[in-house]
This record gives structure tokens, C-alpha cells and sequence, in this order.
């Protein structure tokens, strides 16, 4: 489904709300983003219950601390889904260290690569469902209806030049996924203008 | 998601230098494990790998001397993954060359000569195996030559990888009163919202979820409002959208009377009546609503659930605004009764659209379905009232009106399952009070068919209802809670 982007404005007044503790206020707000909290709590961590753990994990984190949000620093949107991103990494270390510690088996080195992984794909979920509408298009159905480029041109009414511009800044802008950076706390990828 | 188990052989690290090898491989060898290699980078597209080797293999001459024209792909949109020949020997009349020339690792000129620039602008569609094969082909020559593409060329096709279809996941509807009620514990909120308000926010964010995925077929899909008018079932066709409409219409309603702005804009009804206002709006426009309708009806939820957080609280005292009542035309209902049948209304159009494309959709919570059954009952003994005056009703069996706050006649209204409870519905005036002593019948029956009795889409006489006692007040009290029904 295709996302307007929320003017400045909303998210403005939206941290606003919640800060003078207006219960309306952080209905909205799961309203308009707990689809993508809980896509990338589940990408992250594979399991439906444990999403939905830390779905409430992170609401009651912005309820509890609406200052921790700063509209300056870029929008809501990507605020919550960097918040979402670390928490979940968080709890997918802590439960795999868990089953590490009970199982004696396994590596530290399989858990950090299972952590790089689901949080690389995480990442990727939120570049495609955040880039322009146009790019997502073709990607669409260049990928996934196995459109060669001219017919995607074709089915977008676009040139074939325009075609292959939008394919490549499309896999070009989901490739910055896998630039994972080291301080879990900013996970890069989650840029207004991913 | 599983770009590892795609990429097992590829090292993100690995030398450009070593990728060209691997280009250069590509065209000198019939070896299938390079098909495959790109196979698995086309993922959910790679079934015709096996037909990609073929037409692959065919252009190869393998260095046996063997040249063969190209088979054509029997499916120009669907590329092979290897290169084709260069020009023909067979169509160059030429000799065909001696066997160690073939040998020669030097890349050989690709049919298609296309600049560094067009070559580049290729490779988004390369990495997706969406050119043609000429193309392809003339990308991979290119690959083993220019380093800078090389390089984009794997991080492309790495990023092809995280491509997965989108799981729909369907959050579960009492998710959200969960989540919400976890924070509320936490940070006890200083505007709530209040009690009689929260059925309608949960409705309205559960209608909302099952639009999300709606396509065209489906909000176009046709509905059939069905309610009672004159004690016979009544019915009109709209569409879903036309039904988003009719909720956008009526709430407005509410959003009038908090002094929110009217949401028919410049379209006026000749009656400020749910119906009139829902005709009104449906004729004025040129063509059928469409899924445009969504956005402002949940924007206008929205703006009820915030503005009615801040008219007091209690919504029957408190704030100056707090006796807010809401005219419907014909009758008015104080603000937090309004807000109640706004959300009953919801529930029950949510239930005519998911029937209307074939969803399941659940009864509303315990605690928001109690509000609602409550609300009927408060409304029973006025328009039993009404009904009697209109000759609709069995006259009261006493000589005189009970008066005001005294006990009355009285039917036990007994509503079974989540959010259950019983309700002593004073017979004979709406300003009596229900009482136990005076009770003349009980009826009863489940929460959802109830609703479905007052929302008029089941019909008195065949509601499933256990009944004891005086039969003329159970059915008038049934036919008077069918009539609650409206369009």
C-alpha cells in the first residue's frame, strides 16, 4: 500500500501530544505505525508472539519517553523504526545468548551472524517499504512479475531509459542495507529519504 | 529471507578482480554451477535456470571447434543468464578457427557495442535479469573490463537477494488494546480517553485494518444495508464505499456538534437525518465513492476520539461541554450515547462490508460489546414509549403512567456471553425504574445476536431468544429493539 508521507507537521504535533499524555494521541500513533513496528520486530525476529512482545515494547517506549523524539533530527517515522530496529536486535541477542548458554552449542560467531542477518533483512523491509513510490513500482515488476525492463517501461509509461534509472537507484538504495554500522544504537538505513 | 542461503558462494570482500575471472569463466565454460550462481540471484524468478544453461551452452563454442548459430529464446523476456557468441563463424563464410585460437583468454569484441554510460544504466536491470540477451551479454563483456561496474554489479545483485514478496501479516485486532492499555499502565495518561469513547476508537482502527488490503474488486464490492423501518425489514443497495460514506456522513453528525467541520463540505441534506444526509452526499457526487472516502472518514475518527478527550471526561457532567447532546433529526442523543452508537454503527457496517467480500470479522471485545447492549437497553423503555403512542405497542395494562422514578413494570433483559450482563428494562415509561419485583418477563439471549436484532438484521420473531412470562411485552420489547434500527 502506497504511504503518504507524513508532513513534518504531524510528527511535530504528534510528539507534542503524546508528551502532554493525550491517550488519543498514542492511538494515532499505533494506528499509523504498528504495521511497521511489527513487520520489522517479526523480520528481525521470526516469530509472531515475540512480535507482538516487542510491539508493546516499543509503544510503551515512545509513550514513556515522547522527549527521547526530536522533530529536528529527521521524521517520526524513521525515528520509530530505528527505536524498533534496536530493540529487537537487542532482544534477538539476549534470547539467542540465552538458548546459547542453555544448549552449550553452537557459536558466538553463528549468533552474530544470525543478529547481522536478520537485521540486514530488517533493514532491507524498511528501504523497500520506504523508497519512492516509483522506484518500489519497478522494482515490482521487474522482480517480482518478471517484467524485462522495456515492458516494465512499458506498463509504467515511462522511457526505457527512465526504466533502467529507476532499477538500478532502486537496488542501489536497497543495497545501503548491508552497510551495517557498528554502533548498535544507529543503525544506518532508516534515513528520511531511504 | 534468506540472501545467504542465495549467495553462498559470494563474499562481499571477494576482489573485483576475482568477480572478472568469474565473468570471463562465464564465457569460455559450459559449466552449469555458473548458471546456477545466477539462478539463485534471480530467486523467485530462477525456475527456468535449466532453460538458461541450454540457450547458454548453445553460444559457447567450448573451444571443440563445434560453433552453432543461437538458438533463439523461445521467450525474449526471459534472457539467458550467459552470454551469447559474438558473430557466427557460419555466417562470416570464414574457416572455422583453428582449435587453439579458440583457447585465447583475450576478451573478444561483444556484437552489441553500447557506451560506458548506457552500459552502466544497465546494470540495475542486469542484476534483476530483466535485458535482453544482446544486452546481457554485452554488460558481462563489460564487467570483466571496468572494475567500478564490477563492483556495482555484485552489490546489485547482493541487494536482489533481500527482495522478498511482502508478507501480509494481518496484526491481530486486539493487539492494539493490548498494546495501548500495557503504555496506559506504565504512564497513566492526563487526557484519557473516555470510557464511553474507547468502544468507538476500537472500532473504527478495526474497520480501518480490514480496508487496508482492499483492492478495487473490493471496494467496489456491492453491500446491502439491511435494517427495520415500520416493523419490516428494509434494505438498500450501496457498495463498500458507498457504506465508508454513509459512516463518514452520519459521524459527522458528532463532529457538527463538538463544532468540528462538517465533513459534506458544501453538499446539504433537506433533513438533518442520518439518511437524508447519507442520500444527499451519495447523489451529489458524479461518480460512485471509491476507496477516497477512507482517508477523511479516518481522519474524522480520529478528530472525534481527540476532540471528545478534552470535553470533560465524564461526557453526562463534568466539563462545560460535558451535556453535549447530538442531534440525529428526528431525535437527539447525549454526546457519550452518540459516540456508543457511532461505534455500534461501525461494528455493524464493518460486519456488512466483511460479509460483502467474504472476511471473517469478529464481535466487538466484552467490555466494548457491554457498552453497547447497554445503550440499547437505555434506549428500549423511550421508544417503547413512542410506540405505544403511535399504536405500535400493546397500551399499558395500569390505569395510570407509573410516575417519574418510581418502579415499574419490568422485563429482564438477560444478554449471555463476553460482555454479558442484565438489564431490567422499565415497560411503561421511560422515566420509571426497572425493578426486580415487578418483573413480568425475561428474555434471553446472546450479546452478538441481540446486536444483530437492534442493528435490524435479524428479524424479532426469529431472533434466538430463550423467553418466560407475559408474551406481549417480550415481543413488543423485541420489535422496539429492531426499530432501533436505521439506515
Amino acid at each position: 500500500m502506497a504511504k503518504k508521507d507524513a508532513p513534518p507537521r504531524w510528527d511535530r504535533k504528534m510528539q507534542q501530544r503524546l508528551a502532554r499524555g493525550e491517550a488519543a494521541a498514542l492511538g494515532e500513533l499505533y494506528d499509523r505505525f504498528s504495521s511497521l513496528v511489527h513487520g520489522l520486530a517479526h523480520t528481525v525476529l521470526g516469530d509472531e508472539r515475540a512480535a507482538d512482545h516487542l510491539t508493546r515494547d516499543v509503544f510503551a517506549h515512545v509513550w514513556e519517553h515522547p522527549d527521547a523524539y526530536d522533530p529536528k533530527q529527521g521524521p517520526l517515522r524513521s525515528w520509530v523504526a530505528t527505536l524498533t530496529h534496536r530493540l529487537a536486535v537487542q532482544r534477538l541477542r539476549a534470547t539467542e545468548t540465552a538458548a546459547l548458554a542453555q544448549a552449550g552449542q553452537g557459536s558466538t560467531e553463528e549468533l552474530e551472524r544470525k543478529v547481522r542477518h536478520a537485521s540486514v533483512a530488517a533493514r532491507a523491509d524498511y528501504i523497500v517499504q520506504s523508497m519512492p513510490v516509483p522506484l518500489r513500482a519497478a522494482l515490482e515488476l521487474a522482480y517480482f512479475q518478471r517484467r524485462d525492463y522495456r515492458q516494465t517501461a512499458a506498463d509504467l509509461g515511462v522511457t526505457e531509459d527512465e526504466a533502467r534509472r529507476r532499477l538500478r537507484l532502486g537496488l542501489q538504495l536497497l543495497s545501503t542495507a548491508h552497510d551495517a554500522g557498528a554502533a548498535p544504537g544507529a543503525p544506518p538505513g532508516y534515513g528520511g529519504a531511504a | 529471507m534468506n540472501e545467504a542461503q542465495r549467495f553462498p558462494d559470494r563474499d562481499p570482500d571477494r576482489d573485483p578482480e576475482e568477480d572478472q575471472e568469474e565473468h570471463k569463466e562465464t564465457q569460455e565454460t559450459k559449466e552449469p554451477k555458473e548458471t546456477e550462481g545466477t539462478e539463485r540471484a534471480k530467486g523467485a524468478k530462477g525456475e527456468n535456470g535449466s532453460r538458461d544453461a541450454t540457450s547458454g551452452a548453445d553460444g559457447m563454442s567450448g573451444g571443440n571447434g563445434d560453433d552453432q548459430r543461437p538458438t533463439p529464446d523461445p521467450s525474449p523476456d526471459q534472457p539467458p543468464r550467459i552470454p551469447l557468441p559474438r558473430a557466427s563463424v557460419e555466417d562470416t563464410g570464414r574457416p572455422l578457427p583453428a582449435l587453439e585460437d579458440l583457447g585465447d583468454p583475450t576478451p573478444r569484441p561483444a556484437p552489441l557495442v553500447l557506451e560506458h554510460r548506457v552500459l552502466k544504466s544497465l546494470l540495475g536491470a542486469w542484476a534483476l535479469a530483466a535485458c535482453s540477451t544482446e544486452e546481457t551479454a554485452a554488460v558481462e563483456e563489460h564487467l570483466g573490463d571496468c572494475g567500478l561496474c564490477a563492483d556495482e554489479a555484485r552489490r546489485l545483485r547482493e541487494a536482489v537477494g533481500l527482495l522478498h514478496p511482502a508478507e501480509s501479516l494481518d496484526l491481530a485486532p486486539s493487539l492494539r488494546a493490548r498494546v495501548l492499555e500495557g503504555c496506559l499502565e506504565r504512564r497513566p495518561p492526563r487526557i484519557p480517553v473516555p470510557e464511553w469513547a474507547t468502544p468507538y476508537d476500537a472500532e473504527t482502527a478495526r474497520l480501518d485494518a480490514l480496508l487496508q488490503d482492499f483492492g478495487d474488486a473490493e471496494w467496489h464490492a456491492p453491500v446491502r444495508l439491511r435494517w427495520f423501518e415500520k416493523d419490516e425489514p428494509t434494505s438498500r443497495r450501496t457498495t463498500v464505499a458507498g457504506v465508508i460514506a454513509h459512516l463518514l456522513t452520519v459521524d459527522g453528525l458528532v463532529a457538527i456538534a463538538l463544532g468540528l467541520e462538517d465533513p459534506m463540505g458544501e453538499v446539504t441534506a433537506d433533513r438533518p437525518t442520518p439518511a437524508a444526509r447519507t442520500d444527499a452526499y451519495w447523489r451529489a457526487s458524479h461518480f460512485p465513492p471509491t476507496r477516497a472516502v477512507r482517508a477523511p472518514w479516518r481522519e474524522q475518527t480520529h478528530a472525534l476520539v481527540r476532540t471528545v478527550s478534552f470535553t470533560g471526561g465524564g461526557g453526562d457532567g463534568g466539563g462545560g461541554r460535558g451535556k453535549l447532546s447530538v442531534p440525529y433529526g428526528d431525535f437527539e442523543l447525549p454526546l457519550h450515547d452518540a459516540m456508543l452508537d457511532r461505534a455500534f454503527e461501525c461494528w455493524v457496517h464493518a460486519e456488512d462490508i466483511a460479509e460483502a467480500v467474504d472476511y471473517p470479522y469478529e464481535p466487538p471485545s466484552g467490555s466494548d460489546l457491554h457498552q453497547m447492549v447497554g445503550l440499547a437497553a437505555r434506549m428500549l423503555p423511550t421508544v417503547l414509549s413512542a410506540r405505544r403512542r403511535a399504536g405500535l405497542a400493546a397500551p399499558a395494562p395500569g390505569r395510570h403512567l407509573v410516575p417519574a422514578g418510581e418502579p415499574g413494570r419490568s422485563l429482564r433483559l438477560e444478554i449471555e456471553g463476553s460482555g454479558g450482563g442484565e438489564w431490567l428494562i422499565p415497560l411503561d415509561s421511560p422515566a420509571a425504574v426497572g425493578s426486580a419485583e415487578h418483573e413480568v418477563a425475561h428474555v434471553a439471549l446472546d450479546g452478538a445476536e441481540f446486536c444483530r436484532l437492534a442493528a435490524g438484521h435479524v428479524a424479532p420473531a426469529e431472533a434466538a431468544a430463550g423467553q418466560v412470562g407475559d408474551r406481549a411485552a417480550i415481543r413488543d420489547v423485541l420489535l422496539a429493539a429492531a426499530s432501533l434500527s436505521r439506515m
